[in-house]
């Protein structure tokens, strides 16, 4: 068994999924395309739990397949998974079912089983850029998910989305053709020195000039920037998140993000040691940026899915943070915080959007008095809530803290701006609470019912593994704590000593006084 | 075991590993979170037994708590510490941090008056809130606050504690808000909750900076290598840490809170925002002796934030005429009481903890008192529509007067040895401060003679409608006895016996004498209380109360009504600021981040929008440019052949 | 055999043709100087393959008068329409097409 191929299997079946779901008869009605999509999404969970149980931790790249595509470029179908990749593979596995459960009548009337053919077809991309292990492969990959997630925006969304999925798509080939630039130029470098290869492990030990170094990096980074986003490329994601249904942000913003931050780790770490530890001064600096500015913003908006939007802007500074702080604590706690602020963003994302169902509006000024009505929904918003503004016992706390921890051991002042960020989560989150949710129930809102028992089985797991992961991360920092290990020390750095020693040493002593 | 440290010797912490009774340890805390879990989870299907539950569970840990307690009164004096390893919470590189609890004296004084206090306040709630719809919930959120605080005290290390501080901040919210239709209580709430953060920044950060200097977290590590530290960073530390305490426990500047959570429900504001939660950031100071020893510098600083914080409260107690109001105000001063004796180091540590105690005892008889006040008054707060209440309720008034008594500080009431001690501590040390504790106890003399006799004597002034009634027994019986414990708590420091206790964890003071002799300043301190009631007696009982506020009044009472002032400073300085800094960036990113970014596909279409026009639908002049074109590549042609 | 006269030729009926195109408005006449110019340009192949001696030239100048044929059956048939519809076969009238 151990030569079947798990990893071609995960991303094929959502793949087949998505042509099945699309080509069910229409004369069959609405439902049976939408069940068969959710079949699908869970035989993809069960290969990604499959796929979870042979995981070991500590064994580097694990379930790989290697062929040969197009091999005058050294191109190579080449899959597999560690820690980090493991991590956010079952991130998008679970999601994936959940969102068909939470949006199961969203796209009711306007050709559903396209909405849940989509989705599907971005689940298959977004398993194989978590999966790759050629840059090349990644490349294809990484720029495929664009298809699916335009029309997702661009069909399904609310007034005006046509505009942010064409938004959403320049933004994203903008970054695409920069990242194309420097795939292409990495394949200069690489064929100069010997054999062209796309393969990581070949790329990892590839001498290169420090200055193609610091281009080929820029060229990656950028693409991550747009992708997961960093100020200043971050305009498309309010706008998205604004207009498309809350189930498509759910993916673009929870699993498809990912990608971005995912990018950084394995392949500026990986391929740019030297050219990520000069780039981290200007990389911290937009992070900090992102985290107070997007933390600000979230604060100013009137539109519920905008403000959850923005919330991510200041998140994904917090991970980028841990992931150039260059410690331990900053990578595991960054990758931590990818699959915890998915959860968290997601349950935020999906309750908003019951809300919105039925309000009829997204627009904070006209909701009130919601918890009277819907408490069950206003108590599972509230513990999404809390979790975002990082509340300990809330898995988001354990992956901020670190990230912090790690920003403080960076430089001190990076810390203490990083930390603003827990007033103005308070501050974005509970305002947004007090003013949708408290105060006297609105007179004649009967349609404001609590919610049902689809609603809950597609929230409640997620507020669970808030609670679980909050109290209990080692599952995940087990897994993630070998791979930021060889990572770093692929890089060259190591954490640093506590400054103070631990004995009683009379050297020491003598130094404050 | 004690690390040398320039002379003085700071106590490290050195636990056992847990055995016997300790193994249940963690009981102590699952216990209420598991009443928490199964209230609020279990939603409607527990309403009818949910606060029965509620109530049952403290209890159950408070016995634990007692039997514990007992327990380590019987063992030697160093042996007296305990560590109960429960599994790994966060690990990655050298960060590794335990859920670890610690029992040692410190905390077992704070478990016995979480859980007790707390389970009376149960039994209170019971009869308090029988006629709200939403009880069940209600008891749901107590028994949560009960967990996080029992977490919070319990905890090894910093980030237990702060698991354990944000679960109380938690817990006071929801409480703040419980009433959340109210858009009073639920914006009392955020401004609790958002205060508290802007402390939690410092304790975060002192959390960074622990594990950045010493590798850990653990109160164990860092207390045994703190003096390898510099001043300087320990000093940094010490400011970190009070920015944290100064939130949770309303101090001066972040002390805008606490008056507004008097929204919730009165059994709360005697829980959380009296007896337990507020004095958190007490217990934080006293617990990072460590730091602060050997930080003077953040000492003074922690000494000069509680002489404002007293005196300000103070302030605010005198000129509100809102009964819950006053006793925040109250609260507020006497924390900063609490806070005075954290700041007087070694010496006034055990003094700290020993007024907290008996704090939580008489604040929470006052609170409850005026809650049942308020219960027979169809909620009315304000003192104003009281009057002549000690007939109609006797048994409320009599327990009431005992609280007062023990706060004012009449000789023999624990309040008047727990407060008397701290003032001559801060009189040895500097007569300043001491002073001024001193003053602030004339003024506590003053708000409390003012409420005791607007509320039970003075005429009646009782809205129109109003029956006042004596609580059910389920009310009355807890009152009894924390009138009983606000009488007799003074016995704690007999033969200074809670100093002795908590040597352990504060270390051992160099005795030194007062400048007056101890007896002189006892007496000082009583006719200095003893002026602020005779000036309550001249100014409110001889008088006749008006039942609406006066409005030609002093600055003095003008800003005591305005609470000082502290949310005008607030809103200045702070809110109306990053208001007009976030409509700034709005606009900023809209049109100069955005603008930057689309403003290339804009000025593509601009130019567009200019160069279709050559499109005009006429094909000949499409042909007479197609011969252009031509002419120009055969000119270009002809001029490089020819070149 | 000189050339000259052969490419002269074909420059005055392509210039004709050229002119023919530019200024007048009859679809048909603008048709038929479309057609003069190719005309020309196969002269002047034919004259080119002559002077070379090989049937490069003359191959191309089959090609064109294939294409020129197809062309002519599209062009009349679209001019045919427009006259149809419009009462007129003037281009600038036919000028819906744009921006």
């Amino acid at each position: 068994m151990s030569e079947f191929p798990w990893l071609t299997v995960l991303w094929a079946v959502p793949m087949v999924g998505a042509v099945v779901t699309a080509f069910v008869p229409k004369a069959r009605g609405e439902v049976l395309p939408k069940q068969v999509a959710l079949a699908f999404s869970v035989l993809t969970l069960a290969v990604g739990v499959a796929i979870a149980a042979q995981f070991d931790a500590g064994d580097g790249m694990q379930l790989t397949e290697t062929h040969d595509w197009i091999s005058a470029f050294g191109v190579h179908y080449a899959l597999g998974v560690d820690g980090l990749g493991l991590l956010l593979i079952l991130l998008t596995v679970v999601l994936v079912p959940i969102v068909f459960v939470a949006s199961w009548h969203e796209a009711d009337g306007r050709h559903p089983a396209a909405f849940f053919a989509w989705a599907l077809a971005l689940e298959a991309f977004a398993l194989a850029v978590f999966a790759a292990t050629d840059v090349f492969l990644f490349y294809v990959v990484f720029e495929a998910t664009l298809i699916p997630a335009y029309f997702l925006i661009g069909r399904f969304g609310r007034e005006g989305r046509a505009y942010a999925a064409l938004k959403f798509l320049m933004y994203q080939l903008g970054g695409g053709l920069v990242l194309l630039a420097a795939v292409i130029g990495l394949y200069v470098v690489s064929a100069d020195a010997g054999t062209p290869s796309y393969l990581l492990s070949d790329l990892q030990n590839l001498d290169m000039s420090t200055t193609w170094e610091r281009w080929l990096f820029v060229g990656f980074m950028i693409a991550f920037a747009v992708k997961a986003p960093l100020f200043p490329l971050h305009t498309w994601l309010a706008d998205t998140t604004e207009k498309a249904t809350p189930g498509t942000s759910v993916l673009l913003v929870c699993i498809l993000d990912k990608i971005g931050t995912f990018g950084m780790l394995r392949f500026c770490l990986g391929l740019f040691p030297e050219a990520s530890q000069w780039a981290t001064p200007v990389v911290v600096t937009l992070a900090l940026i992102s985290i107070v500015y997007g933390a600000f913003l979230a604060i100013g908006q009137d539109d519920i899915l905008r403000l959850i939007g923005l919330t991510s802007l200041s998140h994904f500074g917090f991970i980028t943070l841990g992931i150039f702080a260059l410690t331990t604590q900053g990578g595991s706690g960054s990758i931590l915080y990818m699959v915890n602020h998915g959860v968290g963003t997601a349950a935020l994302f999906l309750i908003a959007g019951y809300l919105i169902r039925r309000k009829g509006t997204s627009l904070i000024s006209q909701i009130t008095g919601v918890e009277s009505r819907a408490p069950v929904l206003a108590g599972l918003f509230l513990v999404a809530g809390l979790a975002t503004l990082g509340l300990p016992g809330l898995s988001q706390f354990v992956s901020e803290i670190m990230v912090m921890i790690a920003a403080f051991d960076y430089h001190w002042w990076v810390g203490a701006v990083a930390v603003t960020g827990i007033v103005l989560a308070a501050v974005y989150v509970l305002w947004l609470y007090e003013r949708t949710m408290t105060g006297p129930p609105v007179p004649g809102d009967e349609a404001l019912v609590d919610l049902n028992r689809r609603e809950l089985v597609a929230v409640v797991p997620l507020v669970a593994a808030l609670l679980l992961f909050g109290f209990w991360p080692m599952p995940m920092l087990d897994a993630a704590n070998p791979t930021v290990d060889s990572l770093l020390q692929h890089v060259g750095v190591t954490d640093d000593e506590p400054m103070v020693p631990a004995e009683p040493g009379l050297d020491f002593h003598e130094e404050g006084h | 075991m004690y690390a040398l440290h320039g002379g003085e010797s700071i106590p490290v912490v050195d636990p056992t590993a847990a055995d016997g009774v300790f193994s249940l340890l963690w009981l102590v805390i699952a216990l209420p979170l598991a009443g928490a879990a199964i209230l609020l989870v279990g939603g409607r299907y527990t309403d009818k037994w949910g606060h029965l539950l509620g109530t049952l569970l403290p209890i159950g840990s408070f016995v634990l708590s007692l039997i514990m307690f007992v327990t380590v009164l019987g063992r030697d004096e160093s042996d007296r510490q305990v560590m109960q390893h429960l599994y790994t919470w966060i690990e990655a590189g050298h960060l590794n941090v335990g859920m670890d609890l610690l029992y040692d004296p410190l905390s077992a004084l704070f478990l016995l008056l979480i859980t007790g206090v707390g389970s009376l306040i149960h039994i209170y709630s019971i009869g308090y809130m029988a006629h709200d719809p939403r009880r069940r919930r209600f008891f749901g959120y107590l028994n949560l606050f009960v967990a996080a605080m029992l977490m919070l005290v319990l905890s090894e290390n910093y980030l237990g504690l702060f698991l354990g501080w944000e679960g109380v901040g938690l817990a006071s919210y929801l409480l703040i808000g419980f009433w959340q239709h109210k858009p009073s209580a639920a914006a009392a709430a955020k401004k609790a909750f958002v205060i508290n953060r802007v402390g939690d920044m410092g304790l975060s950060l002192a959390i960074m900076m622990f594990f950045v200097l010493f590798g850990s977290t653990s109160f164990s590590v860092i207390s045994a290598a703190a003096g390898n530290a510099s001043e300087t960073q320990m000093t940094i530390l010490g400011l970190l840490l009070l920015l944290g305490a100064c939130g949770k426990s309303a101090q001066f500047p972040l002390q805008a809170w606490l008056l507004d959570a008097m929204e919730g429900p009165t059994p709360v504001s005697a829980l959380i925002h009296a007896a337990t939660m507020v004095t958190a950031g007490v217990y934080l100071v006293v617990r990072s002796n460590f730091v602060f020893e050997l930080a003077p510098d953040a000492q003074t600083v922690v000494v000069v934030v509680a002489v404002i914080s007293l005196l300000w409260g103070a302030w605010i107690g005198c000129a509100k005429d809102d009964i819950k109001k006053a006793l925040a105000g109250s609260t507020m001063s006497q924390i900063g009481y609490m806070m005075l004796g954290a700041g007087l180091g070694v010496a006034g540590y055990a003094f700290a903890i020993f007024h907290l105690l008996t704090h939580g005892f008489f604040k929470a008889n006052l609170f409850l008192g005026a809650g049942s006040v308020m219960h027979g008054m169809n909620d009315d707060v304000d003192m104003r529509h009281y009057g002549a209440l000690r007939k109609a309720m006797p048994v409320t008034f009599l327990t009431f007067a005992m609280g007062y008594l023990a706060i004012i500080g009449f000789p023999g009431f624990s309040g008047f040895w727990s407060k008397d001690k701290i003032i001559e501590v801060a009189l040895t040390q500097s007569p300043v401060v001491g002073i001024l504790a001193l003053l602030g106890a004339g003024i506590t003399g003053f708000y409390m003679t003012r409420m005791m006799l607007m509320t039970f004597f003075t005429e009646k002034r009782w809205e129109k409608g109003v029956h006042p009634h004596e609580s059910p027994a389920v009310m009355t019986g807890p009152l009894v006895v924390l009138a009983a414990l606000s009488v007799l708590g003074g016995v704690m420091l007999a033969g200074n016996w809670i100093v002795g206790f908590l040597e352990p964890v504060t270390g051992v003071a160099e005795h030194e004498d007062p400048p007056i002799p101890v007896l002189a300043v006892s007496a000082l301190t009583v006719a200095v209380v003893a002026v602020g009631v005779a000036l309550a007696w001249f100014l409110v009982g001889k008088r006749e109360v008006p039942r609406t506020a006066p409005q030609d009044v002093s600055f003095v009472t003008r800003a005591g009504r305005e609470e000082v002032y502290g949310n005008k400073i607030n809103d200045t300085l702070v809110v109306n600021p990053s208001r007009r800094l976030t409509a700034a960036l709005l606009v900023t990113d809209r049109r100069v981040v955005d603008g930057v970014l689309t403003g290339g596909p804009v000025a593509i279409g601009a130019i567009a929008s200019v160069a279709r026009r050559a499109q005009n639908g006429f094909v000949r002049s499409y042909a007479l440019s197609l011969l252009g074109g031509v002419l120009i590549v055969v000119l270009a042609l002809l001029a490089v052949n020819l070149a | 055999m000189n050339i000259t006269a052969y490419v002269v030729l074909s420059g005055i009926l392509f210039t004709i043709g050229c002119v023919g195109v530019l200024t007048r408005r009859n679809a048909i006449v603008v048709f038929m100087c479309v057609e003069l110019m190719l005309n020309a340009t196969n002269l002047a192949l034919v004259a080119f393959a002559k002077q070379h001696g090989n049937l490069d030239g003359q191959i191309a100048a089959f090609f064109v008068m294939v294409v020129a044929a197809a062309e002519v059956v599209v062009g009349l048939a679209i001019i045919m329409t427009i006259f149809r519809t419009r009462r007129s076969a003037s281009v600038d009238d036919a000028s819906l097409l744009k921006y």
